[in-house]
């Protein structure tokens, strides 16, 4: 294989469809700008989810120093026999499954995993955590009974359904989340047509000097390559267009923007992009030569 | 060389064959000229050498392969053994002399120190010295047809087929042509060669194919053109 040939056919191949060739990547780009923002929204809720979500769903909070005077059952540091006397009316409690303690300590530690780089998360000390039970129902619904049972017991400072806390939330990134995936879909069928009339125009236009290729030998492989490679080069493009504008939407919008006005959510960092940015790359490159291998195999007969 | 075993062809579609039956046996060496009226299926006859179309029933075989067991893949090397002439020249209009006979090179992946040897040689070889740098449409007619020979040839095939190579010129440019075809021929090249032009089979005297409607109705060594059955 001559390098020089090749690089030269895919020079002219992407300059006599610079019109269609634009429309490919910007198409490609918009595909997988909005299949990197779903795969980052995913990414988006677990950052949000905290160590417990998912694994319980009710907290019973008790009393720190902070909730004294403060709190309606707190007239001090809940005590060994409060806590024992709250765990056992738990333990009674129907449809309550698993009780798990959490001391100020842990509660600590899973609070700055969460929220460790926010506002919020840096002022906090392992003071402010309260001492609680996170308790699993074996019927999710049924939080009032729990609030009902121990909510007014010497010591219960608050008793909170995490479900409940981050389900709105939730609820609209993963419409967001579908939305985007929606979105891509649509991109991705409209790029795949693009480049199906790219490859089919630009191998019309190069007709005579395939047709003498086929006739003296050369391999489908020598006469396919150069439509394949633009069709990469398009896509690789495609994919660091899309990188781009989410590493800048990243940057600018929620790091430079979202991220200071609101200081109790976590928003995640850089690291899903070293496997996104990638993956983006890839999905463009595949996407573009599969469409061109399609499109070869009905219009570069051998 | 090549030999066609009860070959018939007909076309997606169409319901008289374009060729019928046919058998025949062409040796290494030979000159061959095909005759007939249009549509009789010369250049179906042609194509199916080239394998760009394949029988509907028969076989065709050239240098011991069975082309209708060729797979795909192999098929690149069957063409490389034969060098293909055209009415219409086939030339690459941006390209010069010199490059449109080292695209035939180029493409199947030879090198470049091969390219500046071969090509040069072939280019006197047909009586273009002198005018490697010229484009196609700085040619006459009759030059076109020795580049699009030129080509042909560069490789060395075993097979040259040229399918009516002047028709598109005068009589005696087409002379020309012919002892270029028979000059190749000479060096051990089996040429098949499409025409209508009289005058040239007449003088050759080599063996003659004629069809009419898809079937070989003559086949005669060093034939003449008007031949009365
Ligand atoms: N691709 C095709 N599809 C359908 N029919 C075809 C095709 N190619 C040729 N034919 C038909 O097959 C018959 C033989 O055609 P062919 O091209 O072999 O004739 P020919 O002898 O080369 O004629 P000419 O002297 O005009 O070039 C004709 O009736 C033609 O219409
Ligand atoms: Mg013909």
């Amino acid at each position: 294989m001559r390098i020089q040939y090749v690089l030269q056919e895919i020079g002219h191949g992407l300059r006599r469809n610079l019109t269609m060739v634009i429309a490919v990547i910007v198409s490609t780009a918009v595909a997988l700008t909005m299949l990197g923002a779903g795969l980052l929204m995913l990414e988006q809720t677990k950052a949000m989810q905290g160590y417990w979500y998912g694994k319980v769903e009710v907290a019973v909070y008790m009393c720190n120093t902070n909730d004294v005077g403060h709190a309606t059952n707190c007239t001090s540091v809940i005590t060994a026999a409060e806590s024992a006397a709250i765990y056992t009316k738990l333990h009674g409690t129907p449809y309550v499954e698993n009780i798990i303690p959490e001391s100020q300590a842990q509660a600590y530690q899973h609070y700055e995993q969460a929220y460790g780089s926010t506002a919020l998360g840096q002022t906090a000390t392992e003071q402010d955590m309260e001492q609680n039970f996170r308790v699993k129902l074996s019927d999710p619904s049924k939080f009032q009974v729990v609030q009902d049972s121990v909510g007014n017991m010497v010591g219960v400072a608050s008793v909170v359904d995490e479900q409940q806390l981050l389900q709105p939330l939730f609820t609209f990134i993963h419409i967001a989340e579908y939305s985007a995936a929606g979105v891509a879909a649509v991109m991705l069928v409209l790029a795949f047509l693009l480049i199906f009339n790219t490859v089919r125009l630009s191998a019309f236009s190069r007709r005579r000097e395939t047709g003498i290729m086929r006739l003296v030998g050369a391999s489908n492989f020598y006469i396919q390559m150069p439509f394949l490679l633009e069709g990469a080069v398009a896509g690789l493009l495609g994919g660091a267009l899309a990188s781009g504008v989410l590493i800048a939407i990243k940057a600018f919008f929620i790091d430079g923007i979202v991220a200071p006005h609101l200081s109790s959510i976590q928003f995640i960092g850089w690291r899903p992009f070293v496997f996104i940015v990638p993956l983006l790359l890839v999905v463009g490159i595949m996407m573009s030569v599969a469409a061109s291998v399609f499109t070869l195999r009905k219009y570069l007969r051998v | 060389m090549i030999s066609f075993e009860n070959v018939s062809k007909t076309y997606p579609g169409q319901e008289r064959p374009a060729l019928r039956n046919m058998s025949l046996e062409i040796e290494r060496g030979e000159f061959v000229f095909v005759i007939g009226s249009s549509g009789s299926g010369k250049s179906t006859f042609m194509r199916l050498i080239l394998r760009e179309e394949r029988p509907t029933t028969g076989r065709v075989i050239v240098a011991g392969k069975d082309l209708s067991r060729l797979s795909n893949w192999k098929l690149p090397q069957h063409r490389r053994l034969i060098g293909t002439v055209f009415q219409d020249f086939r030339l690459l209009p941006n390209k010069t002399v010199f490059q449109n006979v080292a695209f035939a090179l180029e493409v199947i992946g030879k090198p470049k120190s091969h390219l500046v040897k071969v090509v040069p040689e072939v280019i006197d070889l047909v009586g273009l010295g002198g005018k490697e740098d010229r484009l196609p449409n700085e040619l006459s007619g009759g030059e076109q047809q020795r580049v699009a020979v030129a080509r042909a040839f560069v490789n060395r095939p075993m097979v040259l087929i040229a399918d009516e190579p002047t028709g598109n010129l005068d009589p005696e440019t087409s002379v020309g042509i012919m002892k270029l075809l028979d000059r190749i021929n000479r060096t051990g090249t089996t040429v098949v060669m499409v025409t209508h032009d009289q005058a040239i089979v007449n003088q050759m005297r080599k063996r003659v194919l004629e069809l009419d409607q898809g079937a070989l109705v003559r086949d005669q060594a060093r034939g003449v053109y008007g031949y009365v059955r």
